[in-house]
């Protein structure tokens, strides 16, 4: 880089607006919000110095473990889930459907299936916090008129059911971007590879299994990285289906560090809060990104 | 073939039945949308309206005074948009092509911005505005989202500008351009179809965005269309119907964006734009 130094001096006051702007907003806030979590602070007045105290809460409060838990959970929905039967669903309409049916096909299921993620999530979250209302919503109204209404329940009120059918409506959520993800990830394989493929005799799991899925390793990393990721930081559609309720089944990390800072002016133990799920965050980031490494290496 | 044909079938059958529960909820939505309460109560959420009742959705347009949140949320998320893209030319420049010192550290700092949940900022954030006045103001929004999305916008343009024809800003310096002017002439316009996917991104993000928003506009007239629509639900007023023409008004402009920004999005997407 030294040699380039006299060529590309005078780049460096490009960058002064986004340091100034980073600052402001990322920095500074960052900065604070650690210190803040080490204090004992309404928002008003000075926040005072207590150590630890808040964390040593924090491990020893059991709606921190269970909100920490749901997120383990709602990783299935939005990541696990949504990545595998994504995998199939992409291979079986780059695979067959576009061969057997023709592309514009592929595309049309493709663009169904993505659509609920192009919504804003409160959006969504209305559309379903409406379906699955107990008296009103629709879902309870299909299966009274299918004389199945035995099986209607109070899907998000009810504490044993609020958590699955929040789960429930992340996989619908989520389900197109890994389809959209490795299906163009499969526009890069050559069709050669499959042609071998058929004659050396493949089925089509086989080929599924040794080409597809090979070939798509990057795309399967970015998928599961950011979705793990998006349900760590899960907010709007708990805000707006269940407010984390009922008695707190279905609360998460974020909406549990808002009730702290917002309603119950706790902002040193939301603080905390925030702290310890951007911890985990940076660090599963960075064994995710460590993995893809490893991985493009042994190839 | 035609051993195949029930295969076929299956396959077929199949992905229609996905299809149907994936835009299933929308197309509820939006036939009961047109309903009165009384019919909706008579016949359930499947039929079809037998006749076209407005009402709901001009009641409930009226009431949240939807065409100022449609303009708040257009006017934020194209600000936030058009100076997103040129903070992150700006960043590229100085990482990608200039090749700054200490520019990995740089994007180390960029993808880990990336990666923050806005929970870790939110408090301080609110704090300073309301110390600076900005507490309840879009401009507050414009430009916490500008940060936000230029950080995500720096890394990905970073690793395109790294790859820049170098001849061409070699060829830009014997014409006697300066650096500013072989970046909005040469730069800028070779990397115009990246730079409309980022603008893409930023715009559709930014209308979609709740948490913050949530937070920060509070007061009715400054209220986005996700927050206006989210703080509702729970509310009294809020019936089968009502609900529904919430919805569709909110589902409305996001399919229209998705449309118009079709080729775009599947470009972006298949670049790997995408958080």
């Amino acid at each position: 880089m030294a040699g380039g130094s006299t060529r590309d001096r005078g780049y460096a006051v490009y960058l002064i607006p986004g340091v100034l702007a980073s600052l402001a907003v990322i920095v500074v806030p960052l900065v604070m919000t650690v210190y803040y979590s080490f204090t004992k602070w309404t928002g008003v007045g000075d926040p005072r110095w207590v150590g630890f105290d808040n964390y040593t809460r924090l491990f020893g409060d059991t709606l921190f473990w269970q909100s920490f838990g749901n997120i383990g959970l709602l990783v299935i929905a939005m990541a696990i889930v949504p990545t595998l039967i994504g995998l199939v669903l992409a291979a079986v309409l780059f695979d067959y459907v576009a061969k057997h049916f023709g592309d514009r096909w592929a595309g049309l299921f493709r663009s169904g299936y993505y659509l609920p993620q192009v919504l804003p999530v409160a959006v969504t979250g209305i559309v379903w916090s409406w379906i699955l209302h107990p008296s009103y919503g629709s879902l309870n109204q299909i299966l009274d008129t299918i004389g199945l209404g035995s099986l209607g329940r109070n899907w998000l009120g009810d504490e044993k059911y609020a958590l699955y059918s929040v789960m429930a409506v992340m996989i619908w959520f989520q389900l197109g971007y890994p389809i959209v993800m490795f299906m163009s990830g499969l526009s890069r394989i050559d069709p050669s590879l499959y042609e071998a493929a058929d004659l050396d005799g493949a089925t089509w799991w086989q080929r599924f299994r040794r080409i597809t899925v090979y070939m798509i390793r990057p795309e399967f990393y970015v998928v599961l990285v950011t979705t793990t990721i998006a349900a760590l930081k899960i907010f709007g559609q708990v805000f707006v289906l269940t407010k984390g309720g009922p008695s707190n089944s279905t609360l998460v990390p974020s909406y549990f560090a808002y009730k702290n800072f917002f309603e119950k002016a706790q902002v040193g133990y939301g603080s905390a809060i925030s702290t310890v799920l951007t911890v985990l965050i940076v660090i599963l980031a960075f064994l995710f990104l460590r993995l893809q490494h490893r991985s493009e290496e042994l190839r | 073939m035609t051993v195949r044909n029930p295969v076929r079938f299956f396959v077929l059958a199949g992905l229609l039945v996905l299809l149907l529960l994936m835009v299933g909820p929308l197309l509820a939505v939006a036939v009961n949308a047109f309903k009165s309460p009384a019919e909706y109560a008579a016949n359930g959420p499947l039929s079809i309206p037998g006749s076209l009742y407005l009402d709901g959705i001009v009641d409930f347009w009226n009431r949240v005074d939807f065409g100022q949140k449609l303009w708040n949320s257009f006017v934020s998320a194209l600000t936030v948009a058009v100076l997103g893209v040129v903070l992150s030319i700006l960043n590229a420049y100085a990482l990608g092509i200039g090749r700054v010192k200490g520019r990995v550290w740089f994007l180390v700092f960029f993808l880990v911005a990336n990666l923050l949940p806005q929970e870790v900022l939110v408090y301080p954030l609110y704090y300073i505005s309301k110390e600076v006045g900005l507490y309840d103001s879009l401009i507050a929004i414009i430009i916490i989202f500008t940060v936000i999305q230029s950080a995500f916008g720096t890394y990905l343009l970073t690793s395109v500008y790294t790859e820049f024809p170098r001849e061409m800003l070699e060829a830009a310096a014997i014409d006697g351009a300066g650096k500013w002017r072989t970046l909005w002439r040469v730069v800028v316009p070779i990397s115009a179809p990246t730079l409309a996917v980022l603008f893409t991104f930023f715009f559709i993000w930014t209308w979609n965005e709740f948490f913050l928003p949530l937070i920060f506009l509070v007061g009715n007239d400054n209220q986005t269309v996700p927050v206006a629509l989210g703080v509702l639900q729970g509310d009294k007023m809020m019936d089968a119907t009502t609900t529904s023409a919430s919805a569709l008004i909110g589902i409305v402009p996001a399919i229209l964006f998705f449309l118009i920004f079709q080729r775009t999005l599947t470009r972006g997407i298949a670049a790997g734009a995408i958080k």
